[in-house]
């Protein structure tokens, strides 16, 4: 059965016209105008957001095969020879077999293999932590706006005096408490975004609420449960997308400063930030490239999922909609 | 407006209270307080008369309400590093962490304004758009990254600015200040620069937002109908009509900067608040960690309050009703 609202793929279109759900597959017009396509047309638009995207597609893949495409293990001990150590970028290892292009640190570690293997780390944690903020923020802004009175007020109100204080004061609370990890950290950045999330699906689902598709769904009498996940939070879901995007982009930063401040991630899951601080050291000698280019590394990163997530902004906001 | 003022002191006290609590059962319940509180060398005996001399064989409310009360006499512990009151530790280290901050708004508010104005009156001009490029990577570049690379380039390749600490420091009304001397500024620069680099990017787009919708009111056009100079329309009219949500935004964002300053104060040894809570953070000194914590939620407190207010006076048709955090 498909009622209006239930297929997800119609989320941008019934934003706008939510009566027009059903027709949305069926095409208007042209056979092949399904949603999905005529988003991708519009994000195709702009070419700074398709090479926002390229330059992120990149640098996953890079991150992915990290093991096939890094010139060695840096992690591998006996791969490393401290000769090596502290390199200028473009020298050759001393047995003449690696060419070390941006230079190695203070363990004879080449910087490109160890960026490559830091990008996995830095997206890892990104990721993760915006998929779990995202559903609990997606759960508890749905609860608040379906049952509204007191669970909402409560909700929001821990929401509100939580986005008062800046993001980097919450997470460094929770980190001087709960101690180093990766699971620590994890649950310092969810604890800092999911109010994002409540407070975005909350104002969407308190809008889709009153429009009939729901109205027609309460009066099927379908569960609770039902109306919810698949008819409230499907149409939900543009402006939840561009938050998400952009939040993954703060959570690679928040976790790259924090693990710089030493508070992050142990010693034993070399990030970004943590390549950076290690480079900190030997900076005021001069030796640049130690922090120069896993920091270019994390702008990279940062900015092209930035470059995504504005054009998604516009392509997503029905109010824009050509 | 006094409802609106006892709500949000009543709110606020709330708030205080949940964090006391947070931080209360993180330090003391989670870890353990034998090892946190007292000197790992005493023996067994002295051990236990420390034990019942602190009221941890008490059961943990009666501690929690305890250690409350000393709190609220301003008595949060003695720091293990240095040995002083953690209280007196912080509002010692508070000073430079507040020049800093003052000087990060001030280079942002100096700066960023005039450039805002210039980018909102010719938006398409190629000044107007590399403002606009230029303020994008000031919200995307990690901050302490920035810092690292102003490091690198004044200090190790160009050696103008020395690249750590405060520099000498001058006593005004009491407190040590550092702008007073050209060692202290050539010191304070490189910092501040850095901490106002997110906040620059935040006062551009403001301003640029604010004056192109300034343009087009009436009272503008009339201001120009009338023959004014557009030094006088831009200077007077429109700057002032934009200068509400600057004001409001730049007073939160002092918080944020006082916050950020951890980043800042770590990169340049800025001996600020924030350091000293990372090198406390770093050595365990957990009654300092606590103090901080407790003082630094109050400060936010009282920041977001005062800007409410602030706020409600500056543009009297806000209504005080709704409560915010």
């Amino acid at each position: 059965m498909n009622l209006p609202g239930d297929a997800p793929t119609n989320g941008a279109e019934t934003t706008a016209l939510p009566v027009s759900a059903p027709h949305a597959g069926v095409a208007l017009g042209a056979p092949e105008e399904t949603p999905f396509r005529r988003i991708a047309g519009d994000f195709a638009a702009s070419k700074l957001a398709l090479f926002g995207l390229a330059l992120f597609a990149l640098i996953v893949l890079c991150a992915l095969f990290a093991p096939l495409i890094s010139p060695q293990n840096p992690y591998d001990l006996a791969q490393l020879d401290v000769l090596d150590s502290r390199l200028e970028p473009g020298s050759r290892s001393g047995d003449g077999k690696l060419v070390f292009w941006l230079g190695t640190d203070d363990q004879g570690r080449d910087m490109l293999s160890a960026i490559f293997y830091g990008l996995r780390i830095s997206i890892g944690v990104g990721v993760t932590a915006t998929l779990c903020a995202l559903a609990i923020g997606t759960t508890l802004g749905l609860a608040a706006a379906f049952f509204g009175g007191r669970t909402d007020s409560l909700i929001m109100r821990v929401a509100d005096i939580q986005l008062s204080f800046p993001a980097i004061l919450i997470a460094l609370i929770l980190l001087a408490v709960l101690g180093q990890g990766v699971d620590k950290i994890v649950v310092a950045l969810v604890a800092v975004q999911w109010a994002y999330y409540a407070r975005t699906v909350r104002g969407s689902a308190l809008v889709e609420r009153s429009k009939e598709y729901m109205e027609a769904a309460r009066c099927l009498a379908l569960p609770a449960s039902r109306i919810v996940f698949r008819h409230l939070l499907p149409n939900c879901l543009p402006p939840l997308i561009v938050v998400a995007t952009v939040q993954v982009a703060a959570a690679i930063a928040l976790e790259a400063t924090l693990s710089f401040l030493g508070l992050g991630l142990p010693i034993t899951e070399p990030s970004l930030g943590l390549l950076i601080a290690n480079g900190f050291t030997y900076m005021l000698s001069g030796k640049y490239w130690i922090s120069f280019f896993p920091g270019v590394a994390l702008l990279a990163t940062i900015v092209s999922i930035n470059l995504v997530g504005d054009q998604l902004r516009d392509v997503l906001n029905p109010r824009l909609q050509r | 407006m006094l409802v609106f003022i006892i709500r949000r002191l009543m709110q606020s006290a709330v708030v205080l209270f949940a964090m006391s609590l947070l931080v209360f059962v993180g330090v003391y319940a989670i870890g353990n307080p034998v090892d946190i509180l007292i000197n790992p060398n005493a023996d067994q005996q002295d051990i236990e008369r420390a034990i019942r001399g602190l009221g941890l064989d008490k059961p943990l409310w009666e501690q929690y309400l305890v250690f409350l009360r000393q709190a609220a006499l301003g008595d949060l512990g003695k720091s293990f590093a240095f040995n002083v009151p953690a209280l007196q530790l912080i509002l010692e280290r508070m000073p430079a962490t507040l020049e800093l901050a003052t000087a990060a708004m001030l280079i942002a508010v100096v700066v960023g304004l005039p450039l805002g104005l210039w980018a909102g009156l010719k938006p398409d001009s190629f000044a107007g758009k590399s403002i606009m490029a230029g303020s994008i990577l000031g919200f995307s570049l990690p901050t302490f990254w920035v810092g690292l690379m102003l490091i690198m380039v004044f200090s190790v390749y160009l050696g103008w600015l020395p690249s750590n600490g405060r520099g000498p420091t001058t006593d005004l009304f009491g407190v040590p200040v550092s702008f007073l001397s050209w060692d202290g500024i050539r010191h304070l620069v490189m910092p501040a620069t850095n901490l106002a680099l997110f906040n620059l990017a935040l006062v551009i787009r403001l301003t640029r937002a604010g004056t192109r919708e300034a343009l087009l009111q009436d009272y503008v056009k009339f201001a120009r109908a009338k023959g004014l100079s557009d030094a006088r329309v831009i200077g007077v009219h429109v700057l002032k009509n934009i200068s509400i949500p600057i004001v409001t935004v730049t007073g939160l964002q002092f918080g944020t900067l006082i916050a950020f300053a951890i980043v800042t104060e770590t990169i340049f040894a800025w001996p600020g608040m924030g350091k000293l809570i990372i090198d406390s953070i770093n050595v365990l000194d957990r009654p300092v960690i606590v103090a901080y914590l407790l003082i630094i939620v109050t400060l936010f407190i009282v920041i977001n309050l005062v800007v409410d207010v602030l706020y409600s006076v500056l543009d009297p048709r806000v209504r005080l009703g709704d409560t915010k955090a």
